[in-house]
C-alpha cells in the first residue's frame, strides 16, 4: 500500500467515527432533552412535587371530563428547539437553588411563591401566552358554545388586547399572596 | 310477680301492633350494607340571578365555582365580585353591608366576617327535592 492511500484511508476513517460520535452525542442530547422535559423528571424535586404537582394534581389541567392532561412542559416548555435549549441553560440556577435549599420547606416555598409567579407571569405574557395557544387556539375557540359569562369576557378581552394569563392566574396551581395585585379580593384583618 | 308477668306477656303480645316501620328517605338498607352511591348532581353552569325566596336571603350563586378557591392569600369570587372589580366583569357587586364588621364598625374593605362566601351563598345543580316543599316567597318578593 502507497503512502498516499494509507494517509486518504486514515482520513476515512477519521470522518466515520467522527460521524458516527456525532450521531451518538446528538441522539443522547435529544434523549436528555426529551426526557429532562418529561414530568418525570419535574418532579423529581421534591420542592415540584410537593407544591406546585401537588396542587395542580386538583386542577382541570391533570383530570377533566375527556382525560386529556396538559403536563408540566406543556405550559412551561416552548416548542421551538432553540428557546428549549435556552430554558435548559436557565435552568442551571434551579439546581443551585435546589442545592442551597431556597424552597426546601413548604413554608419558605410560599414565601417565595409571589415572585416565583410573578416571573412565570412575565414570561407568559411576553410570549401572548404562546404554551396555552399551543392547545387553546382564539381562531378555532367557538364563543357560541360557551357560557354566556365566558364569551362576554373573552370578546372584551379580545378587544382590550389581553392575553390569556391576564385573566387566567392560579390555575393550575394555587395563587400566591395576593395583597400587592388585587387588594380588594384578599383578606384583610387590619384595616 | 304475677302482675309482671301479666304486663310482660302482654306486651309482648302487643309490641308486633306498635313496630311501625320507621322509612328513610335514604331507603331502606341495613346498616352493614353497601348503601346507593349518591346521584351525581350537575352545578348550574351559567344561568341568570335567580330571585331572593325570603327576605334575608343570601342569593344564590346562578353559575358554576369549580375551582374556585376561598384562602388568605386571594378570594376568587371577588376577582369579579369586589368593588374594584365587578364593573369589569359586569358582575353583581358586594353589598355594602359586607364591610360592616361584628360591632358594625364600616372598614375599609370586606368584613373578615363576611370573607368566606360560601358560608351563605352557595350554588344550585339539578336535584329533584326528596320531599315534595310547597314554599312561596312572600308577596312583597313575588
Amino acid at each position: 500500500m502507497s503512502n498516499r492511500n494509507k494517509a486518504s484511508g486514515f482520513k476515512w476513517a477519521t470522518f466515520l467515527l467522527g460521524g458516527i460520535v456525532g450521531i451518538v452525542l446528538l441522539a443522547v442530547f435529544l434523549g436528555e432533552l426529551h426526557y429532562s422535559a418529561s414530568e418525570k423528571f419535574c418532579i423529581s424535586c421534591h420542592e415540584m412535587e410537593d407544591n406546585v404537582y401537588m396542587e395542580y394534581k386538583d386542577t382541570a389541567h391533570y383530570m377533566n371530563k375527556s382525560g386529556v392532561r396538559a403536563t408540566c412542559t406543556d405550559c412551561h416548555l416552548s416548542n421551538n428547539l432553540v428557546e428549549k435549549v435556552g430554558r435548559k441553560v436557565k435552568a442551571v440556577n434551579e439546581v443551585i437553588q435546589h442545592f442551597s435549599g431556597t424552597i426546601d420547606t413548604r413554608e419558605k416555598f410560599i414565601d417565595h411563591r409571589l415572585k416565583l409567579a410573578e416571573r412565570v407571569w412575565a414570561e407568559m405574557k411576553a410570549t401572548d401566552s404562546r404554551e396555552c395557544r399551543s392547545c387553546h387556539t382564539e381562531e378555532n375557540m367557538d364563543y357560541t358554545k360557551q357560557s354566556s359569562r365566558a364569551m362576554a369576557q373573552h370578546l372584551q378581552g379580545e378587544a382590550e388586547n389581553k392575553t390569556c394569563i391576564d385573566c387566567h392566574k392560579g390555575l393550575a396551581h394555587r395563587l400566591p399572596d395576593m395583597h400587592t395585585i388585587d387588594p380588594s379580593a384578599v383578606i384583610s384583618v387590619t384595616e | 310477680m304475677k302482675k309482671v308477668l301479666l304486663i310482660l306477656a302482654l306486651s309482648c303480645i302487643a309490641m308486633p301492633l306498635h313496630a311501625e316501620e320507621v322509612k328513610s328517605l335514604r331507603g331502606t338498607r341495613d346498616l352493614d350494607a353497601c348503601s346507593e352511591p349518591p346521584q351525581i348532581n350537575r352545578l348550574i353552569a351559567d344561568d341568570r340571578p335567580i330571585p331572593r325566596d325570603f327576605v334575608q336571603q343570601p342569593p344564590l350563586i346562578p353559575h358554576k365555582k369549580e375551582g374556585y378557591r376561598i384562602d388568605k392569600n386571594y378570594n376568587k369570587c371577588l376577582s369579579c365580585h369586589s368593588w374594584a372589580n365587578y364593573k369589569q366583569a359586569k358582575a353583581t357587586k358586594v353589598p355594602p353591608t359586607h364591610f360592616q364588621d361584628r360591632e358594625m364598625k364600616e372598614r375599609a374593605n370586606l368584613s373578615p366576617s363576611r370573607y368566606f362566601c360560601t358560608q351563605c351563598h352557595v350554588p344550585q345543580t339539578d336535584v329533584r327535592p326528596l320531599v315534595d316543599n310547597e314554599f312561596e316567597p312572600v308577596k312583597a318578593l313575588r
